[in-house]
């Protein structure tokens, strides 16, 4: 009997000049999970796309039982029982869960019959899965769209299963109740590849670890016998100091005061809700909660993108309500906001870093044409200051990787001298070295006395790195808690709304 | 309330193209194309079919060149939006230009070779395409007259509307074509053929366009070939699936009301309201506006446009 699953062996994939993968290996016994770690750009999804019929490999062989096969298009996958729950969900909005999950299988083949929904109840039944088949897409929450994903896939019965960064959005609960299906699955024989950033995740979860770095395989280690340092090191190929910095500052002074905020959203619902806290200068107040409990919101708020109902937004105690964005600019408010595309706002994508930087200082020009030279001094200097990889200043960031294009937009924030910084989702998807990078440089503007308003999805790190942390559940402010004093189950309770500790008006 | 009734009847006949029109590009905007060439591929039908009813006297054939060339028309837009991935919008008002220019010049040869410079349709022609009331139940008071004593063009439009929108809400094939539609990456992860998928739907709604071109041609021309017969109904044809919310069995309703908007003229007594007639030539593009600028404002998920629509797929793009 043969026991490997999966097998890749020499794999290389080069997009125009740029080589994605090359020479990797791996492979995945069935009923195993396996970890799959790597800087940002280093290709891990590259890879995974080409199992998944995505991209088609350049060089290289792929072995599924054993046999060798041409994967060339995401049926031929389907059909081989590979089955992939992408980072960004490959989800019909519109649609109701089941009619996403029949998509593409060989069931109701001419008529859609109620029936649809009997086999998605017994299959999620089996794996110990919640969902209501007839519900729509748009009205689920990240984790309910994630379980239809992994629905989707063992609906067709896929035996191996890659999940390509599976817990970059959920809670800590959810995180859990995920990896206990992970481990149903394993229990049944799949087969389980996991993309993963978070090195604890992947202690906790996986049996052995593959690490590729710039494309390449470079080794494979067995989970037992490793740890977050040793995996790190790997990756980056040096060694890194894995803790982050929380330094003290001396400042007591507040910049932001936030008074009984109400702001609607473009639907006219209640986005935020009666929500007063304060910032401090030189200090990092962190914002956790679900995705879309009020966090985009809160930031548009205090850019003056989006209006309030009610409240007050006071910075040095002058009102920002009323204020446009360019005026609030102009006082040293700033924000970056990464998206889950990373550039839907706040860079324009076939623009190249110059242009870019522009954007935000086009109006201290002194004669009616463009100037550049200051903006490309500008471009230079935050490459070099945040390490960013790119063929030049004048490449459209579109064609960057989302890490580099992310500390593109953090450092031309950064480098406009705000005296507050709003930053949402700096990290998202960033790997071990880049992360740090941007909390060394969050750091940095702390000590010379800027507020930080730092919206965040890990609460690890949120942890380490925040001097408070603010709990958003529903639009409203479940609590302000001292980092240090507590914990990733309170933070996650917390965010379900499951624990309440209301603040005061004047907090 | 006679004249109330043969005013609805006016509607539902001048309604019928636009019905066509609508359903063709509500098939084509559902795989994710918007196809800007109605009105091209209306002249295009308006032309064939009208040409092989002169020459063939056979209203089946008729029909079924007007279908053809129409799908033709389409397939040429999805070879170049779907395969060489050509910018939709800019794609489609070329078909329209192409199709005016196309019916124009074999209409105006086909004038040129018809004695007395009039091509005229035959009387078995014209009788075949004559407003037929269905037995008994066309003898029921008002009802009767109004909804079963139509010509077979105005059924085929309604039975095709209504299969449509079975296809398009209950099928797996529809499923399939809504999925391209709203999100060809998720679609192409399930194993759908896209480019098939589209290409299929392009040419059907453009087939579907092509015969309310022939509906303007045969009926409404009144048996004689016109240069210019189809005067812009395409656009509205193409708003109108904007009214309809992109459902074939609202543009029934949408239909019926610009087509009530386009025969108001005629039914308004002059003696009571006198209003110049350039007012009523004007109406259903005004009312092509204030229906954009409702519909823009309250929106359901449901109803709105594809969410692909106007987007090219390209699998590896980064």
């Amino acid at each position: 009997m043969n026991n490997t699953a999966i097998e890749l062996s020499g794999i290389r994939k080069t997009f125009g000049t740029v080589i994605a993968n090359n020479n990797v290996n791996l492979s995945v016994n069935k009923g195993e999970i396996l970890a799959l770690l790597g800087e940002n750009g280093s290709g891990k999804t590259t890879l995974m796309n080409i199992l998944a019929g995505i991209y088609l490999p350049d060089e290289g062989t792929i072995k599924v039982d054993g046999k060798e096969v041409h994967i060339n298009s995401p049926e031929d996958a389907n059909k081989l029982g590979i089955g992939m729950i992408h980072q960004h969900f490959k989800l019909i909005e519109v649609h109701s869960a089941a009619d996403n999950i029949i998509l593409g299988s060989k069931d109701n083949p001419f008529f859609l019959t109620k029936k649809r929904s009997q086999k998605i109840h017994e299959i999620s039944e089996s794996f110990g899965l919640e969902i209501d088949p007839d519900k729509k897409i748009y009205n689920m929450s990240v984790s309910e769209k994630q379980t239809v994903e992994i629905l989707k896939v063992l609906y067709k019965g896929a035996k191996i299963l890659i999940l390509d960064e599976p817990t970059a959005v959920l809670t800590p609960q959810e995180t859990k109740k995920l990896f206990a299906i992970l481990r149903k699955m394993k229990e049944k024989g799949c087969a389980v590849i996991i993309i993963t950033h978070k090195l604890n995740e992947v202690l906790e979860i996986s049996d052995r670890v593959t690490i590729l770095r710039k494309g390449e395989s470079i080794t494979t280690v067995n989970t037992a016998e490793t740890n977050a340092n040793e995996l790190t090191e790997l990756m980056v190929g040096k060694a890194v100091e894995l803790s982050i910095d929380r330094p003290e500052t001396e400042y007591n002074e507040n910049v932001l005061e936030i008074h009984r905020l109400t702001v609607q959203n473009e639907e006219g619902m209640d986005a935020l809700k009666d929500v007063s806290f304060s910032l401090k200068k030189g200090e990092i107040l962190g914002v956790a909660g679900i995705a879309g409990s009020g966090q985009k919101e809160l930031c548009e708020a205090i850019a003056g993108l989006l209006k309030a109902k009610e409240g007050a937004i006071l910075h040095h105690k002058q009102n920002l309500v009323g204020k446009t964005p360019a005026e609030i600019i102009n006082l040293g408010v700033s924000m970056s906001f990464i998206p889950e595309d990373r550039l839907g706002m706040g860079l324009v994508a076939s623009m190249g870093m110059v242009e870019n930087m522009l954007l935000k200082t086009y109006s201290q020009g002194k004669t009616p044409f463009v100037e550049k030279k200051e903006a490309r001094e500008l471009s230079e200097k935050i490459i070099e200051k945040l390490e960013i990889s790119t063929p030049g200043i004048d490449t459209p960031v579109r064609r960057l990787s989302g890490g580099n294009v992310q500390k593109v937009l953090l450092g031309r924030e950064i480098e406009n001298n705000p005296n507050v910084l709003i930053t949402a989702y700096a990290v998202r998807g960033l790997d071990i070295n880049s992360s740090y990078t941007v909390y060394d440089a969050l750091n940095e503007q702390k000590q010379k006395g800027v507020a930080i308003l730092f919206i965040g999805e890990d609460l690890d790190v949120m942890l380490e790195l925040c001097d408070r942390i603010m709990v958003l559940c529903h639009g409203e402010i479940t609590g302000i808690v001292n980092a240090g004093e507590t914990t990733k189950e309170e933070l996650g309770l917390l965010m379900t709304g499951a624990i309440n500790k209301g603040v005061s008006a004047n907090a | 309330m006679m004249r109330f009734i043969d005013f609805l009847y006016a509607a539902i006949k001048a309604g019928t193209p636009l019905l066509f029109g609508t359903t063709g590009e509500i098939i084509t905007e559902k795989t994710g194309n918007l196809n800007l060439g109605v009105e091209g591929m209306m002249y295009m039908g308006a032309f064939a079919g009208f040409f092989v009813g002169y020459h063939t006297s056979n209203l089946a054939l008729a029909l079924i060149a007007a279908f053809v060339i129409g799908a033709f028309g389409a397939l040429i837009y999805a070879f170049l939006t779907v395969t060489l991935r050509a910018n939709q919008t800019v794609t489609g008002l070329a078909l329209t230009i192409f199709g005016t220019g196309f019916a124009n010049f074999f209409g105006q040869l086909m004038i040129k070779h018809a004695p007395n410079g009039t091509p005229k349709l035959s009387e078995t022609f014209m009788d075949a395409v004559s407003a037929k009331g269905i037995p008994l139940l066309s003898s029921i008071p008002y009802v009767g007259k109004l909804l079963f004593s139509h010509n077979v063009l105005v059924y085929i439009a309604i039975i095709v509307a209504i299969i449509c929108g079975i296809y398009l809400k209950y099928t797996r094939a529809g499923l399939n074509m809504r999925s391209v539609g709203e999100n060809p990456a998720a679609a192409d992860a399930a194993g759908l053929n896209i480019t098939f998928i589209k290409y299929f739907n392009i040419t059907l709604g453009g087939g579907i366009c092509g015969l309310g071109g022939a509906y303007i041609s045969l009926i409404n021309g009144g048996g004689v070939w016109n240069n210019g017969c189809v005067n812009g109904q395409g656009w509205i044809a193409v708003a109108l699936v904007i009214f309809a919310s992109w459902s074939p069995v609202k543009a029934l309703f949408g239909s019926l009301v610009f087509g009530a908007t386009t025969v108001l003229q005629y039914y308004v007594p002059k003696d009571i309201i006198e209003i110049p007639n350039a007012f009523y030539v004007m109406l259903p593009f005004v009312i092509t506006a204030i229906v954009l600028v409702i519909t823009s404002i309250k929106q359901t998920k449901e109803g709105a446009q594809p969410l692909g629509c106007s987007n090219n797929y390209f699998r590896e793009e980064r």
